[in-house]
């Protein structure tokens, strides 16, 4: 079934490619009839990479391309899959590089980390460098004999 | 010939500056105060070298002179006089000779305005700029000369990229290159001081008023810059987290960081090492984004050619001056004496704080911008890192470090008391908690987090001016006390004020959008009516207009307001450029309230009809007027007796305000 509409998404982009036409993002007979999953479909959407344009998502694209994984998103929508069986379809058909929010994973869990580790991090070297002024600031306390000797020169006076 | 002369002048400034590099710290080892000076006159000629040579391929560009191979590959003889003008920096070749155009601007000023300054640090600091620009002109002569010319010259140009035919070229490349440009003097003091070892407190006082002057022009640029590819694009963004974006971002969040630490600096003595190394990182984030945007490592539409010759001489340039500058920090940091000590809960604390946040900001776009590239490069796995990245690490930082600016200015240096700080703004918060509580009310189903923001940013616009109502002692003495006490006020604490209020102002903009703005997407015939947000959009009819260069398909519509009143035509249009085949969309905006209606056209149907794509853009506009209330409070702040650039001493200053009233 899925199938066979991938192929006539195909057609359907190849037909537009050979008008030329430039086309537009979000058409109205793209729409899917139910909100809430029209609404699923333009997250997802805005979470893809149109693959041929210049960093941006397929959502905002007027790539004939984009608006055939706009459409193919939408099939898989109604065909009831979840948000991550639609993305784990369109990676294993593109690549990591669809994503515009890389998935946590090896290669890309520093990428992931860094602003966290950076924020306690330098937290961290603020708050044991303000411990050490402090430390090496107190005053130290006069010992018994200063105390005495203290006392002589006052009492002296 | 007057492009012959052109290329002569540019090969004389890439020989003054060579001077302008190497004689004034020849000088300044030996203590030789004549060869020390020579940095003064050198470093104004090298600015008029260049000027000239500017000045030429304007001239080239304005008579339309196709012998010369840049103007031919961005010109036409049909293009209105400013596109022709402004086409000068619409290409690599131009935009390189804009960049030392401005950097040698800087130097010249360094040199005019630092007559009091010490003659050491000057002879270094011209110094650092001299080899800067003769590096720069030694890219540009090798790789990128504009000057080259044909053979046979053709009779017309292939025309100027239709996206930059817009007043954005002529106003947001400038800005943005005054900005990144202009950071090189806070890098050259900050090379400067560490050459000699020593900062003080005179030291901050001279980087302070140039990084403030950077950082305006910075944040006009990318305002500019976000407002243009809001109106060109035609869908309605006005941030795309593109890494051309984020290349001039990252210089302003870390700019915006040395703004502050430089405070602490000037005031206090404090954070002294951590200001040049600021200063050194803002700097080497503007080398990086010149290398991003003009090595072709990335596609874009700012990357006008790509050659790999270009991308990696200015990698050396990059790992010269970034390497070098890292190098010489690490051997001579240790030497600078760190001073002023103060408790967490402090101004100076704010500001640490503020930079803490700032600074992680920065490192998260910039890790999000270079990963996809070094993880290729590395492992030839292709990723992509997208605004959805950055917005979830880069917003969850500005959160806390918006929440906080009303109290910064607040707290007292050294030791502060956040809860007499908390209470002074008691009233910033009531008005904040009244906002939310609107905004839940009003708006049936609004939710929480919407409110929240709503309440953000009416704490920031409330609480930045609360420093101002306390100085001026509002509410506690009569109005007129109030207004004299306030024109008493040092100018910097109005920037800070307007700084800050600016910030509120644009959270208020991008709350407001991302939260009601609404987006309708119809097939609409003449005659047909779209309600948008109480408004009432009317499709007229599409009219076409044949220009000299372009095609233009006019989509007409009538905005009315609920009554059925009419309150603007809006014209959405589609043009298609002649010389190089290309469309481009003009997107029809109408304002009102500080909100628009934005309508973008689509394709077109055979029965009439045609695609529309119709935003309602709540308060949008605020996002840019934040950023200009953030530009405008670093003017007064330059205006300030203080900092002004070369302000006399102190002893003098009586007599020059009297002299002014």
């Amino acid at each position: 079934m899925i199938h066979f509409r991938l192929k006539q998404a195909l057609l359907a982009v190849l037909m537009l490619l050979s008008l030329a036409v430039p086309s537009f993002a979000v058409n109205p007979n793209e729409v899917l009839a139910d909100p809430a999953l029209e609404s699923r479909a333009r997250a997802i959407s805005a979470e893809l990479r149109c693959l041929v344009c210049q960093n941006q998502s397929i959502d905002n694209s007027d790539a004939d391309l984009a608006k055939d994984l706009r459409l193919l998103v939408r099939e898989h929508l109604k065909a009831g899959e979840s948000d991550t069986q639609i993305y784990d379809f369109l990676v294993a058909r593109y690549g990591e590089f669809v994503l515009l929010k890389p998935r946590f994973q090896e290669r890309t869990f520093i990428l992931w980390l860094t602003p966290a580790f950076l924020l306690i991090a330098g937290a961290l070297l603020l708050f044991f460098q303000n411990k050490k002024i402090n430390i090496s600031n107190a005053l130290p306390e006069l010992s018994d004999s200063e105390k005495e000797r203290l006392v002589k020169l006052v009492s002296e006076k | 010939m007057i492009v012959e002369l052109g290329h002569f002048a540019l090969v004389l400034a890439l020989a003054l500056s060579l001077v302008q590099a190497i004689v004034p710290f020849y000088g300044a080892r030996v203590g030789d105060a004549r060869l020390m000076s020579v940095a003064n006159s050198v470093s104004a000629f090298t600015f008029l070298a260049v000027a000239g040579s500017f000045a030429a391929l304007t001239w080239a560009y304005v008579t339309s002179d196709f012998s010369v191979l840049n103007v031919f590959e961005n010109s036409h003889t049909l293009k209105p006089l400013i596109y022709k003008i402004s086409g000068v920096w619409g290409n690599h070749e131009g935009s390189m000779l804009l960049w030392v155009l401005i950097l040698s601007l800087f130097s010249a000023l360094v040199a005019v305005f630092g007559r009091n300054l010490p003659a050491t640090l000057k002879a270094n600091v011209l110094s650092v700029q001299g080899m800067i620009s003769s590096a720069f002109l030694l890219f540009i002569l090798v790789t990128s000369n504009p000057f080259l010319r044909l053979d046979n010259p053709p009779a017309e140009g292939q025309d100027l990229n239709p996206v930059l035919q817009d007043v954005g070229l002529a106003i947001h490349p400038p800005m943005l290159y005054l900005g990144y440009v202009g950071f090189s003097v806070a890098f050259s003091f900050a090379m400067a001081a560490l050459i000699d070892g020593r900062v003080d407190a005179a030291w901050a006082r001279w980087v302070r008023p140039w990084t403030l002057m950077a950082w305006m022009f910075l944040t006009a640029g990318i305002a500019m810059g976000s407002y243009w590819a809001y109106y060109e694009l035609g869908w309605g963004g006005w941030w795309f987290w593109d890494p051309v974006e984020n290349a001039s971002f990252m210089p302003w969040l870390s700019g915006t960081a040395l703004l502050h630490s430089a405070i602490v600096m000037e005031k206090r003595g404090a954070l002294k090492i951590w200001t040049i190394l600021l200063a050194i990182i803002t700097f080497s984030f503007s080398l990086l984004g010149t290398f991003l945007v003009r090595s072709g490592v990335l596609t874009s539409v700012h990357s006008f050619a790509s050659d790999p010759s270009r991308g990696l001489f200015i990698l050396a340039i990059l790992c010269i001056f970034v390497g070098g500058a890292f190098t010489l920090f690490a051997l001579r940091a240790g030497r600078i004496e760190q001073g002023g000590l103060f408790h967490p809960i402090s101004r100076e604390g704010a500001l640490v704080f503020n930079n803490l946040f700032l600074t992680t900001a920065a490192a998260s776009v910039l890790i999000g911008t270079l990963y996809p590239l070094l993880l290729e490069a590395l492992t030839g796995a292709k990723i992509s890192v997208g605004a959805p990245f950055f917005n979830l690490t880069f917003g969850p930082l500005m959160i806390p470090l918006v929440f906080a600016i009303p109290f910064g200015p607040l707290m007292a240096w050294k030791r502060g008391d956040i809860a007499g700080v908390a209470q002074r703004l008691y009233f910033a918060f009531g008005i904040a908690i009244l906002v939310a509580l609107a905004v839940l009310y009003f708006k049936t189903g609004a939710p929480v987090l919407a409110a929240l923001g709503f309440g953000l940013a009416a704490w920031t616009i409330i609480g930045s001016l609360t420093d101002l109502a306390g100085k001026a002692g509002l509410g506690k003495v009569s109005v007129p006390v109030a207004f004299a006490r306030l024109g008493g006020l040092p100018r910097s604490v109005f920037g800070t004020a307007f700084g800050h209020f600016g910030i509120g102002v644009t959270t208020l903009g991008i709350v407001a959008v991302s939260t009601f703005g609404t987006e309708n997407i119809v097939s609409m015939k003449p005659g047909d009516s779209l309600e948008v947000s109480g408004y009432h959009l009317n499709y007229v009819n599409m009219t076409d207009e044949d220009s000299a260069d372009h095609a233009e398909e006019f989509g007409n519509f009538i905005l009315t307001d609920a009554s059925g009143a009419t309150l603007s035509p809006i014209t959405s249009s589609k043009r298609f450029y002649k010389a190089r085949k290309m469309p481009t969309t003009e997107a029809g905006i109408y304002t009102r309230h500080l909100s628009q209606v934005y309508v973008s056209l689509g394709d077109k149907g055979t029965d009439g009809s045609v695609v529309v794509r119709v935003w309602w853009k709540p308060l949008v506009t605020l996002i840019w007027f934040g950023a200009i209330f953030m530009a405008f409070g670093a003017m007064i702040s330059l205006s300030d007796r203080r900092l002004r650039v070369g302000a006399p001493k102190a002893s003098s200053q009586k007599v020059s305000n009297k002299a002014m009233a």
